[in-house]
């Protein structure tokens, strides 16, 4: 594979190609008939993915250096340019995104039944915006794509999403960017910071601020650069108590733009995170108050966001505050800065955006069937749709950590990476693991056991074919991280290990560890 | 055959639930297939277990046999192999769980003939016999636990088989939840004992121990008290034995295999697998025998007052666990096993007896269309005369089980109480869980007597019509009786006392030894010899047939009345009956509040009040904001908003560069 990959030279075009062939996508899905529209879109994502599934084999990341890297100037006088990178963290992430793409399109092709061109063309253009968070190494242009990202799920909620869709979208769009423009000020006065007291140069370059940022110059100003990196992404994760826009965009989205918004957009907060907040200002991120106040947080969000799953009547709501509860331990492990604790939680951020996406998934299935998402609306379903039972089972099951199943490893991994650093915060974000059952095994019951009691409920039609294709990827995905989840730790072990030096300010950019040897355990 | 190939007794019952879990799903009616597909799985497992465990009686290993096969989760020194584990005990798991599975795969299958549900039953016991395998084969504390929680999972689905009652329903969800309170200890445990010893092996674990850990000191003993809080969870002891008299709501096979013979007697296996840590924590190990002489206690006077045919029976599984606990608890991990041994031969036994009782009681009252209680004792009496080999072969186990000799029972039993004797040489408080063993022995002698005297003695009350209707079961359902019932009876000859002509060196102690002697270095066993020994024997065979003659004599000695024109309970007897309103005192104690504080504190105020209310639509500007932004996005003025938006990113930007 790799000798193929390289005869086609495919590590210098594939990053800008998975940006360029979704927005070309977009464009000819929004001038073409509805009809086709969907197949097309289909045909397109399906490609990004087979496309980007060569960077698997080609990307070297080994070293946990960002790898494929390249610059172009774009606005030379700003010190802007178009540059791009990938290492393992970046490479899941892309994956899980080029992955889950065509299943949204294809999950989509019932439910959306008015302007289709325009989803359709939104979805991709909401692709390359998530590709480009993950792969930018240029502040300005991860703000762009963090910015283009925003806007299609905006009208994603607004124009196709439920009753309350309008208040929903806006909460969304105005919570989102309160914490990214505070973001845009922090970048644009780091950038000007670097210039006066460096050596005269501006640029946006991810690695000229990385070595800026570490420098003393920017020593008193450098908690409240974090704070405003940390709103942005924090709102993104979203940790508590930043979270109250997610059940809201939640419940009101389409379904594949709540997919999207849990598999792939709540990630990019704790990319962020790894990638910048920490990274940038690893002395403030590791402050006693810092972390105390991180670590607290996180829990909380581990229990509380089980707690307020547990009492939702909307099914919904209740997965949206699961997934509060899953991105706490995410952040848990990205503050314990162990090889364990981090590794895990980038395996909760896979994990979670295969067995979220597959339960956003089946309860759009099930809502397209019913027209509700009142939990107690259901009950004995097992009986009359006995697949979708079977999958909802599996998939609630791999949420709630069943070991042999794929969230059992990120969750084992952090709380384990997690422990000897913050013994008592890991050992009361442990008790998550009776919350989740809870929650959700209550939830199933209500949902696929009890007696079949409500008329409307006992002529609904099992999953369909196209269904099927939908679910099965993302449940093979489940299964296998869940038996076999070594090749991805493979991949972002480096990465992983990197990220922990960093933390120790222990990496500067070049690409280099220069100061001291080997990472921790 | 060589040990290399024990992976085959995982995947072989995993390959029968692939099948029969797609004919669950495609061809419900092919009963056929899943009968032969159901046990003959299990069988081929019970082949190969047998000829492996052949191999090793001949070849003992001193150490244990570790086959890697592939590894699974690595992060930084964290490396866990998905790797299994042969040794004498895991071997001695290995031949109960596959030949006991083996016997109550038959009988399910005429038992649930009938069910609509067939196939779908024997795709889930054939999961749980691959969960369970993995679990007492698993090499590390990670793989075990995959079996662990994997035997939790088809427990609660097994519970709530009958799904479309909300009683089954809620009975398979409260053991999975219950049983993840014991999950969370585990999981602490595994934590700290990684970050003490570096691995999470259990070879590495018996290897370093000794020098990780001082022994009696705080870490071990909070490390083996987050261990036991999980066996509590798995094994149904005091305080999380909620779960499983609900967990009765299964089907009968069900009770038999996982909530009797094998899943509740995980958490013994595992003290006894890590037996070289609770041997270091003295603290613990008393924990741990003196909630199971408690928890024997306690269920066994439950199971005085109860009239469920089952709900006796897993009173009595809680109280016989508790027996398991005080043996490990007294660091007589061998005798802890053999108890479990014997219990699995006497308790499937009679719980698939009162299967079979069930079963006839059931047809009786669906031939006249009655909806009386088929599993409540007092529709039942006179029995004996309808289901005799039923009769017979439970009597049988009633003898083991209440410890008469040479019954197997009797033995292990007595091991057990000989051992906590033992220990109160040392700790005078051993004397007080040995009298809770002596008493619990006395309960479990009567409460058993008045189950069989219940059932199958005097007049039969299940009705005139009814009666002609009672049949005993078919050869499929009565020839694991036998086999069961000749195992009980003799299944003290594993592991035969030193008085009965010291054969103790060639059994199931001699045998466990080179698993249990790191343990033994650390906390022997001391077991009473001469007098003292004779004494101990005598007065548990005496109490065993006391408490069968009460509980005999109390039960016929006035007419029963039927379930439903039976009186109330009243005096403490009421008390018994409504099992101390534990369940009563947690729903309102626990359940509820943490769903009211979840609800009206955490969701209501915090959530949509403080955070939501106060913090993001801040007195209502934001939410003005909103409602005037809405106001232009439908007027179409959100291009406006953006345009601003971007002009004023741009002059900003502008304004910091240069």
């Amino acid at each position: 594979m790799s000798n193929f990959l390289a005869s086609i030279n495919y590590n210098s075009w594939i990053l800008h190609v998975l940006l360029v062939f979704p927005l070309l996508g977009a464009v000819a899905v929004f001038l073409s008939p509805a009809a086709l529209a969907k197949r097309l879109a289909f045909a397109v994502t399906l490609l990004e993915f087979l496309l980007s599934l060569g960077l698997w084999w080609s990307v070297n990341t080994s070293n946990g250096t960002m790898e494929l890297m390249q610059t172009i100037p774009w606005i030379p006088q700003w010190g802007i340019s178009y540059a791009v990178g990938i290492d393992g963290i970046s490479l899941t992430m892309v994956l899980l995104t080029t992955m889950l793409m065509p299943l949204c399109v294809l999950g989509s092709f019932a439910a959306i039944t008015e302007r289709e061109p325009g989803y359709y063309a939104l979805l991709l253009v909401l692709t390359t915006g998530m590709i480009g968070v993950f792969i930018a190494m240029d502040m300005f242009l991860f703000y762009v794509f963090w910015e283009v990202m925003l806007v299609p799920m905006y009208f994603l909620i607004g124009v196709w999403g439920g009753k309350n869709r309008l208040y929903a979208a806006l909460k969304f769009f105005i919570y989102t960017m309160a914490g990214s423009l505070l973001m845009l000020v922090a970048i644009l006065v780091m950038v000007r910071v670097a210039a006066v007291m460096g050596d005269g140069k501006v640029s946006f370059s991810y690695f000229h601020l990385l070595q800026y940022a570490q420098s003393p110059i920017m020593g008193r100003i450098a908690p409240w650069l974090f704070l405003a990196f940390f709103l942005a992404f924090a709102i993104k994760v979203p940790l508590f108590p930043f979270h109250t826009w997610l059940p809201d965009a939640h419940v009101e989205a389409p379904t594949a733009g709540s997919v999207i918004l849990a598999s792939v957009l709540l990630k990019m907060g704790t990319y962020g995170f790894i990638r910048f907040a920490i990274p940038f200002f690893p002395g403030v991120a590791f402050s006693t108050f810092v972390t105390n106040t991180v670590v607290t947080l996180a829990v909380i969000g581990v229990v509380y966001g089980a707690l307020v799953a547990m009492v939702q009547p909307d099914i919904k709501k209740l997965v949206a505050y699961s997934s509060v509860s899953h991105l706490g331990f995410a952040v848990l492990g990205i503050w314990a800065a162990s090889v364990q604790g981090v590794q895990g939680a980038l395996m909760v951020m896979i994990g979670h955006g295969f067995s979220t996406g597959a339960l956003f998934f089946l309860i759009g299935m099930i809502y397209e069937r019913r027209h509700t998402r009142e939990i107690n609306a259901y009950g004995g379903l097992a009986r009359v749709v006995p697949i979708f039972s079977l999958i909802l089972t599996v998939v609630a099951l791999a949420s709630i950590g069943l070991p042999g199943l794929n969230g059992f490893v990120g969750e084992f991994l952090v709380l384990i990476g997690s422990f000897r650093i913050y013994p008592y915060a890991t050992g009361i974000a442990t008790t998550g693991v009776i919350f989740a059952a809870a929650y959700m095994l209550w939830a199933l019951q209500r949902i696929i056991f009890n007696k079949l009691d409500k008329p409307a409920n006992e002529v609904i039609p099992d999953l369909n074919r196209r269904e099927l294709a939908v679910l099965i990827p993302l449940l093979i995905g489940i299964v296998w991280m869940g038996l076999y989840p070594k090749p991805v730790l493979d991949k972002i072990e480096p990465a992983a290990r990197r990220y922990i030096l960093m933390t120790k300010g222990l990496v500067v950019p070049g690409d280099d560890v220069i100061r001291t040897k080997g990472a921790s355990q | 055959m060589n040990p290399s190939w024990i992976w085959l007794t995982i995947a072989l019952p995993f390959a029968g639930f692939l099948v029969n879990g797609v004919l669950a799903l495609a061809k419900p009616d092919a009963k056929r297939v899943v009968s032969l597909v159901g046990p003959g799985v299990l069988l081929a497992a019970f082949a190969v277990a047998a000829s492996i465990f052949a191999g090793l009686w001949t070849h003992p290993p001193e150490e244990p046999i570790v086959l890697p096969l592939w590894a699974w989760i690595g992060a930084g020194a964290l490396r866990v192999n998905f790797s299994l584990q042969v040794d004498q005990l895991s071997a001695v798991m290995l031949m109960v769980v596959t030949g006991v599975g083996s016997l109550i795969h038959i009988f399910s299958v005429g038992y649930m003939r009938e069910d609509p549900g067939y196939a779908r039953f024997f795709a889930y016991l054939n999961l749980f016999v691959a969960f369970m395998l993995i679990l007492i084969l698993g090499s590390s504390l990670p793989v075990l636990f995959v079996g662990w929680e994997g035997v939790g999972l088809c427990s609660y689905l097994l519970i709530g088989f009958w799904y479309q009652e909300k009683a089954n329903a809620d009975a398979g969800k409260k053991a999975f939840i219950v049983n993840r309170i014991g999950d969370f200890g585990v999981l602490i445990a595994m934590f700290l004992i990684f970050w003490t010893i570096g691995s999470l092996e259990f070879t590495d674990i018996v290897k370093h121990a000794p020098s990780a850990y001082a022994a009696g000191g705080t870490l071990i003993t909070v490390i083996t008290m987050f261990l036991f809080l999980g066996c509590a969870g798995k094994s149904a002891q005091i305080p999380l034995y909620v779960w499983l008299p609900d967990a009765m709501a299964g089907p009968t096979p069900v009770s038999a295999l996982i909530h009797a013979a094998t899943m509740v007697t995980a958490g013994v296996y595992l003290v006894a697998r890590t037996s070289i840590l609770f041997s270091m924590a003295p603290v613990s190990s008393m924990v741990v025998a003196g909630v199971g002489a408690t928890t024997a206690l306690f269920a066994a006077s439950i199971g005085l007052r109860q009239y469920d045919i089952k709900k006796v029976l897993a009173y009595s599984t809680v109280s016989q666990l508790g027996y398991m606990f005080l043996g490990v608890g007294s660091a007589a991990y061998s005798a802890g096993v053999f108890h479990l041994v014997t219990h699995a031969f006497f308790k499937a036994l009679l719980f698939l007896g009162s299967g079979s009782v069930i079963h006839a009681m059931h047809h009786a009252y669906h031939a006249t269309h009655s909806h009386e209680d088929a599993q409540d004792m007092r529709n039942m009496g006179g029995l004996s005369k309808y289901l005799p080999a039923t009769y017979w072969l439970m009597l049988l186990a009633t003898f083991a089980i209440a410890g008469v000799p040479p019954f197997s029972g009797f033995f292990s039993k007595d091991e057990i109480l000989s051992a906590a004797f033992g220990r109160g040489a040392e700790h005078p408080v051993f004397y007080v869980f040995w009298a809770f063993g002596v008493a619990a022995a006395l309960m479990t002698a009567f409460y058993m007597m008045r189950l069989m005297a219940m059932t199958f003695w005097g007049e039969n009350r299940t009705g005139t019509v009814e009666q002609e209707h009672l049949h005993e079961a078919p050869a499929i359902m009565t020839g694991p009786l036998v086999i069961l019932g000749v195992l009980s009876v003799i299944g003290g000859v594993l592991n035969l006392p030193e008085f009965v002509g010291g054969l103790s060196h060639q059994g199931l102690e001699k045998w466990l030894e080179p698993v249990l002697a790191p343990a033994a270095k650390q906390m022997p066993v001391h077991m009473p010899h001469g007098s003292t020994e004779t004494i101990l024997i005598v007065a548990a065979s005496l109490t065993a047939i006391a408490g069968l003659v009460a509980g005999w004599k109390a039960t016929l000695a006035k007419p029963i009345t039927v379930a439903k024109a039976a009186h109330e309970e009243v005096g403490f007897a009421r008390v018994l009956f409504n099992k101390y309103y534990i369940d009563e005192i947690y729903q309102s104690l626990i359940v509820r509040p943490l769903v009211a504080i979840s609800r009206l504190f955490l969701w209501k105020f915090v959530d949509q009040g403080v955070i939501d209310g106060l913090g993001v639509n801040g007195s209502g500007g934001l939410a003005r904001a909103l409602g005037w932004l809405g106001g232009r996005l439908q007027s179409g003025q959100l291009g406006l908003y953006v345009i601003v938006f971007v002009a004023g990113a741009v002059w900003l930007l502008h304004a910091v560069i240069r």
